[in-house]
């Protein structure tokens, strides 16, 4: 199976070397090739379940409640300034 | 004291035999005599644990609010959120990050007065089946140190087995609390999809997370889930239902319980050791005066790979977070926002995650989402119904936990597809969100074996049953390769 390593690498925000790239597409093509048995069932009429327990939408109060630890979330920034984060330019 | 459990060393702590901090105490000193060849933990936390377990004497010594893991020192996996304590996933992108809030277990845990001894490692972000994932080290089989711990949890189970813990929680998205539980001769129970908060629980795959915990044997772990379950506002898809009092179900009993054997997992594929050993385990059973049916689940042979469609799929957006910008590690030299997110993800993450990430990607890109997420979202809709047409003939399902005992370090890491084979037997009852017991049935050459006991969805207790009645009748000792 061939697969455009570099497109999904592109997709999924990883700078990946060139030896990653190609043991991915390989490892890719081998377990895709593995998952191709699914092919061998009918599901035209079958329904997709995207989770296990039966769920409807689930709604909570839209009330303010304090948050006092924007200190201890802003601790783990990489790079902040005047309580905010900071991040390389975005255009030029 | 190492050796003993939760329920025995809780008698001990009410009668003023030992106080918690001898016993915390103590268990530190057994880390320090065996952490060196088994690396259970990445962090400990002795500090907090002695003023945790000061507390519970002080609560002890009034009698107040005392609960049965007041007092009792306990692992939490390194997934699980700890307020002022790192919580790094294992994982080199979140190596500094230090969580502004407890996961729901962990308050849960703090209130009922446990003293937290640490951080287990694990395979980064949960993804393995060895703990060979961990960006840090290698955790060993406690059982044999050649051998792998099994995974995701391996550190908690390690610790566990090696008596570096009286408890630990896990989590389990495809097998990662029942396999290492069988690996290293321990009991994992992976409870219903819902019935334990994940809030604080680092996601991987949200339809399939579940924490859980592993114990010593089948009472602890109903003592352990009587804190851990319940409703949590926190988490919407947590589920509002009353939760029973597991140990009521510890009961040496298992007349007339219907027990499906599940013929896809005895068959091909399953180690003969590991099929009689289950068998044995059957007969046992039997004996006891269950009933035993054979069921089929024909859509198991689709289980793998369905799985590792929609795991990774979850996973390659639930880690879309992890950009350098919020927390974490970032690639200082990027000159813009783009390069600095695929660099930051390129070093931060290790190999396994890197290629789940790819492969979650590529299953949800345009062109290929069809054909393979919603083609496995179908799947996991014929897997589900396999379950609900077994459970008309049956109470419970069984099974082997794992189609191997422990295998040695290093067998497994150069072949990914053979890694997600082993996990066969358990990931089917997360597709379903079932909830499952993996206890110790037997050993090869001194390697567990463990039996899965599979029961409908929110029927903890009949699982508990089961399994307490086997624990309570089979004569099978761990070896302590430690000493």
């Amino acid at each position: 199976m061939e697969i455009n390593v570099d497109h999904i690498a592109k997709l999924a925000r990883l700078a990946l070397s060139d030896e990653e790239k190609e043991l991915y597409a390989k490892q890719l093509s081998a377990i895709l090739e593995y998952a191709n048995n699914l092919n061998k069932i009918d599901t035209t009429n079958i329904l997709p379940t995207s989770h296990a327990i039966p769920m409807k939408n689930v709604f909570r109060e839209d009330k303010a409640i304090p948050c006092n630890n924007v200190d201890d979330i802003l601790a783990n920034g990489p790079e902040t300034e005047k309580h905010m984060f900071k991040v390389p330019k975005i255009m030029e | 004291m190492f050796k003993q459990t939760a329920q025995e060393l809780h008698n001990k702590l009410i009668n003023k035999e030992i106080s918690s901090v001898e016993l915390t105490t103590s268990l530190y000193a057994r880390i320090e005599k065996v952490e060196d060849k088994v690396r259970a933990y990445v962090t400990l936390t002795k500090e907090e644990a002695l003023k945790q377990a000061k507390a519970a004497d002080e609560r002890i010594k009034n009698n107040k609010d005392v609960t049965l893991l007041t007092g009792i020192p306990l692992a939490v996996k390194d997934n699980m959120c700890t307020k002022g304590i790192l919580t790094t996933c294992s994982s080199k992108i979140l190596s500094n990050y230090i969580p502004p809030y407890d996961a729901t277990i962990v308050t849960k845990l703090k209130e009922a007065g446990a003293v937290i001894l640490g951080k287990t490692n694990m395979d980064e972000f949960a993804m393995g089946s060895s703990t060979e994932n961990s960006a840090f080290h290698k955790t060993k089989n406690p059982c044999d140190i050649k051998t792998v711990p099994g995974g995701s949890s391996g550190g908690s189970a390690a610790a566990v087995s090696a008596g570096e813990a009286i408890l630990a929680t896990g989590s389990d998205t495809g097998g990662s609390i029942r396999q290492p539980a069988s690996f290293c001769g321990v009991v994992g129970l992976k409870p219903t999809y819902g019935r334990v908060s994940r809030f604080g629980l680092v996601a991987f795959a949200s339809s399939l997370d579940q924490i859980g915990p592993l114990t010593k044997n089948v009472a602890d772990s109903a003592i352990c889930m009587n804190v851990l379950a319940g409703y949590d506002p926190k988490d919407s898809t947590s589920v509002n239902l009353p939760v029973p009092d597991y140990r009521k179900a510890l009961v040496n009993d298992v007349k007339k319980v219907r027990i499906g054997v599940i013929k896809e997992l005895m068959g091909e594929g399953i180690n003969p050791e590991i099929k009689d050993s289950v068998k044995a385990a059957l007969k046992l059973l039997s004996n006891l005066g269950a009933e035993i049916v054979e069921v089929s689940l024909p859509s198991f042979e689709y289980a793998v790979s369905t799985y590792y469609l929609i795991a990774p799929a979850e996973a390659s957006s639930n880690l879309g977070r992890y950009d350098g910008v919020k927390f974490g590690h970032r690639n200082k030299e990027a000159k813009d926002l783009i390069s600095m997110y695929s660099k930051t993800r390129a070093e931060g993450f290790g190999p396994e995650v890197k290629r789940r990430i790819m492969l979650g990607t590529y299953a949800l890109s345009a062109g290929y989402y069809d054909a393979y997420y919603l083609k496995a979202l179908k799947l996991r809709t014929l897997i589900t119904q396999d379950f609900e047409k077994a459970f008309a003939k049956c109470d419970v399902l069984a099974s082997p936990t794992s189609p191997t005992v422990a295998f040695n370090l290093g067998e497994k890491s150069s072949d990914p597809l053979s890694m997600y084979l082993s996990d066969i037997a358990t990931i089917p009852v997360n597709l379903a969100g079932l909830p499952a017991i993996s206890l110790p049935c037997g050993d090869k050459n001194g390697l567990p074996i463990g039996l899965q006991i599979i029961g409908k969805a929110f029927a903890e207790e009949i699982i508990f049953r089961v399994a307490y009645t086997f624990e309570q009748n089979l004569k099978w000792q761990k070896k302590d390769q430690l000493n």
